[in-house]
């Protein structure tokens, strides 16, 4: 029963990942949809960060906040991606001691 | 790095952009590791043996959903519901496909679909970002190495939560839970920085992701947000040269 529910699951989730290659080898966008669709990782990865961000620690959200400031500091500095990631977890390691 | 191998003799365009495409990967499998290792533990308390917790890993690749499914699961829901939520969960996976595949039209269809097995939030950020490989010789195993070395990193992840158990201490799970965020950061301000309007559609999709997420799932509220805060992007991004 198990089996049968994650296959159920790895279909409705890999259904939706691969029908976009077959869609864009048949339709050519206008101009302003591939505007759009260029502009999606960016709206994707603002989405992704907030409001999530503030429930790393679910009972404090200004941890997981105070977290992504320094990260976006760190960021704005030009340190490398893995150096950002390391100074936030440091950051909620810290304050949840 | 780059230097070592030029003096070697001559390396393959194919071993480069391997190469790059596992460096580029490198931070998205420091922060898989430890989550993948906390939803093979979680899942092993849910009732799911080590089989099923790397199974579900292998076919379905999607960190947020394999939680809520191990959660469900464990708390005896059918098997519809689980399917269902999983849907609505990774939808944005469509969003963010269709936004990638355009950006890869030039190359052919047996390498798109393979690709698009293993876009994931992560591995569409740093591939999104790196879209310049999509028009060089040979760019195809750059992106083939990037999602080979997400995926490999959550699947052996959760199989090691599975036997292992809990090896990380509970003060540091809680904080590796800001990794990817940290890393989606690391990946968005460098781009602000370049181009400030980006900054723009970011924080628009993210006041729209929080004002949705008050009245609808979270799973939809993020397609929306991200559909809706692309929007932006048809009158702000007018003058990008791609």
């Amino acid at each position: 029963m198990i089996i049968l529910t994650i296959i159920g699951m790895a279909l409705v989730t890999v259904i939706p990942r691969f029908i976009p290659a077959y869609i864009v080898d048949k339709i050519q966008f206008p101009t302003w949809a591939n505007r759009w669709l260029n502009a999606i990782p960016y709206a994707a990865l603002g989405a992704l960060i907030f409001p999530g961000i503030s429930s790393v620690v679910p009972d404090r959200p200004s941890v997981g906040l105070i977290g992504g400031i320094i990260a976006i500091g760190l960021a704005f500095f030009g340190l490398n991606i893995i150096l950002v990631v390391i100074a936030a977890i440091s950051t909620v390691f810290i304050l949840t001691l | 790095m780059v230097t070592k191998v030029i003096e070697k003799t001559q390396p393959s365009t194919r071993m480069l952009m391997i190469q790059r495409g596992i460096s580029k990967g490198f931070p998205i499998m420091l922060g898989y590791l430890p989550i993948a290792l906390t939803y093979g533990v979680l899942a092993k308390q849910a009732g799911m043996n080590v089989s099923e917790i790397t199974l579900m890993s292998v076919l379905v690749y999607a960190g947020a959903s394999q939680f809520m499914g191990a959660g469900m699961i464990g708390a005896g829901a059918g098997m519809l519901e689980i399917v269902i939520a999983t849907f609505v969960l990774n939808f944005r996976h469509f969003v963010m496909s269709l936004s990638f595949m355009n950006r890869l039209r030039g190359i052919p269809l047996r390498w798109k679909v393979p690709l698009s097995f293993g876009l994931t939030d992560e591995s569409f950020a740093v591939s999104s970002l790196h879209t310049e490989e999509a028009k060089q010789d040979k760019g195809t195993y750059f992106y083939a190495a990037l999602m080979l070395t997400a995926y490999s990193s959550w699947v052996i992840g959760s199989f090691l939560g599975g036997i292992l158990g809990d090896i990380i201490p509970d003060a540091l799970s809680q904080s590796m839970g800001i990794a990817l965020y940290a890393m989606f950061i690391g990946l968005l301000i460098p781009s602000v920085r370049k181009e400030w309007r980006v900054g723009i559609i970011a924080t628009a999709a993210m006041l729209i992701n929080y004002e949705l997420s008050l009245y609808i799932s979270s799973g939809w509220a993020i397609v929306f947000a991200t559909i809706i805060g692309g929007f932006c992007g048809i009158v702000l991004l007018k003058g990008d040269k791609s």
